[in-house]
């Protein structure tokens, strides 16, 4: 295995040719049983599994993914973190996971690159005024840090903005502490971590099936045979549905495509996180130099991970008219991924109707940022079995009992 | 880019419609349960093969139809009027044919 990384083994192996670092992670056959199985192989499944192992009494733990690890979502999304959200239950949720982020790189010996640049959410208009100050006093309120910026103050910050034009810059919200973070090294940190304390990572081993006896379930099946469990935990996000299906239960879930693009690399023009809730869009830029832009999902459902032509134009012209600068760079590549959204844009964290199966979804546009916090309150959920404070709010049953932690308009669009 | 046939204009760009949900979702009558309502309300089959889907052509005749889609390989299988009756699949058709 590759054992502990630091500065004086680097300096060791760059001595002789870096030959001995080894794999990271250990590639394990399927046991016959486990005390814990987690279903899908991205950054939150992958993080489950590495707090169970670390912080909780459970035995021996699996993480089955069907194709290979972090080649979801994880790999597709646009590595926002921030934690400023509207109501208090979001707020402790994602502010979780933020502080985790911050010490996440010496926790897991590994460098996720979380780099807190601040997130800035732009308003153009009286009513996005009102509407983005309530949300920046209410996240003061509960002791998450937010400031509001005049448009001079943004202009400073972000000096490739136009404040002046189709969509005049009114002010800000802004977040010091959110940021971006490297998505492969979240997968890949995690995966090292867990394995390194014994965990079971299986990839391209597929769940078809569960055995559930007496409305329990006892084991799963899957493309490489059958393995019994005593908790399962389903973190597999665009596929919820269909699992959910195998096991005889349904989700309060619409799977869409949700497309990203970069553009060719450029020298650095841009320190922070640009959201806008009013045109769809946001932008920010990686330390390979690329812009990095997203927007609103596609409104079919749809598992195709290709989107419309419709998303493209739209977006883009949101965001060369907010930096006009960029109006003739190259698109370098364009993607798409299946995401799990909620009608009340937050996740499912929680008991599903069989007992012992706990399903970890919902996270839809913008699960990244909250990898370490819902790996970390799932772990201690399952191993519980009772869903801790934090991620007690979010059970499927808000849908049915009408309490919803309705985050469409904080979160808007743009995650 | 779909093209999508719609029934009364024909084959149009994507741009010109609105997708708006799954087709056929009947609307309970008031007096069930919590379950049933919130299933109504915020439960989706998700389908990952072929589908009907309800939309609208906004930037036409502005008139809601179904369409039946494959939502794996974005193929288009045809569209139907609301009230018509409900045309198979084509997965269902291949196979009556092939019976």
């Amino acid at each position: 295995m590759s054992g502990h990384f630091s500065g004086l083994r680097l300096a060791y192996e760059s001595l002789r040719g870096h030959t001995g670092w080894g794999r990271q992670w250990g590639s394990s056959e399927l046991g016959d049983e486990y005390d814990v199985v987690i279903v899908g192989g991205g950054g939150h499944g992958l993080a489950t599994a590495y707090y169970l192992a670390s912080e909780c009494d459970v035995g021996r733990i699996a993480v089955l993914e069907k194709g290979w690890l972090g080649g979801g979502n994880t790999a597709r999304n646009t590595t926002i973190v921030r934690s400023n959200y509207l109501w208090d239950k979001s707020l402790a949720l994602y502010d979780h996971a933020v502080k985790m982020w911050e010490g996440l790189s010496r926790e897991l010996n590994y460098n996720v690159m979380f780099s807190q640049r601040g997130v800035l959410h732009v308003a153009h208009d009286e009513g996005d005024i009102r509407l983005s100050r309530r949300r920046c006093n209410s996240i003061r309120a509960a002791g998450v840090d937010s400031e509001w910026l005049s448009p001079e103050e943004v202009k400073e910050l972000v000096p490739i903005i136009n404040l002046h034009g189709r969509f005049p810059i009114m002010g800000g919200v802004f977040q010091p502490r959110g940021g971006v973070a490297r998505h492969d090294a979240v997968a890949w940190g995690y995966a090292r971590a867990a394995s390194g304390l014994g965990v079971d990572i299986i990839e391209n081993c597929e769940v078809t099936g569960f055995d559930v006896k007496r409305g329990k379930v006892v084991g799963l099946e899957t493309s490489r045979g059958k393995v019994k469990a005593k908790k399962v935990g389903l973190v597999v996000a665009g596929h919820s549905s269909r699992l959910a299906e195998l096991a005889g239960f349904r989700l309060p879930l619409m799977m869409n495509t949700l497309q990203a693009l970069v553009s060719e690399p450029v020298k650095p023009m841009l320190s922070t996180v640009v959201m806008s809730n009013g045109v769809h869009g946001y932008m920010s830029q990686s330390d390979k130099g690329e812009l990095v832009i997203g927007g609103g999902t596609d409104l079919p459902v749809s598992y195709s991970r290709r989107g419309g032509e419709g998303w493209f134009s739209s977006t883009t012209a949101s965001i060369v008219e907010l930096f006009p600068c960029i109006r003739r760079m190259r698109v370098l590549r364009m993607w798409g991924g299946t995401v799990d959204v909620t009608k009340d844009r937050s996740p499912i964290l929680g008991k599903t109707p069989v007992e012992n199966l706990y399903v970890n979804c919902g996270w839809g546009t913008g699960g990244f940022k909250a990898t370490p916090g819902s790996g970390h309150l799932f772990a201690h959920s399952i191993s519980r079995g009772e869903m801790v404070e934090k991620a007690a709010p979010f059970g499927m049953e808000r849908f049915r009992e009408g309490c919803l932690v309705d985050e469409g308009a904080a979160s808007g669009v743009a995650h | 880019m779909l093209y999508i046939p719609c029934p009364w204009c024909g084959e149009r760009e994507e741009l010109e419609f609105h997708y708006h949900d799954e087709g056929h979702i009947v609307r309970p009558d008031v007096s069930v349960g919590d379950g049933e309502w919130s299933s109504y309300l915020y439960e989706r089959e998700n389908v990952e093969g072929w589908q009907r889907d309800l939309w609208s052509h906004d930037a036409g005749c502005r008139r809601y139809f179904y369409v039946l889609r494959h939502s794996v390989t974005d193929e288009i299988g045809g569209a139907y009027k609301v009230g018509e009756k409900l045309p198979p699949l084509p997965v269902e058709a291949e196979r009556e044919m092939g019976s």
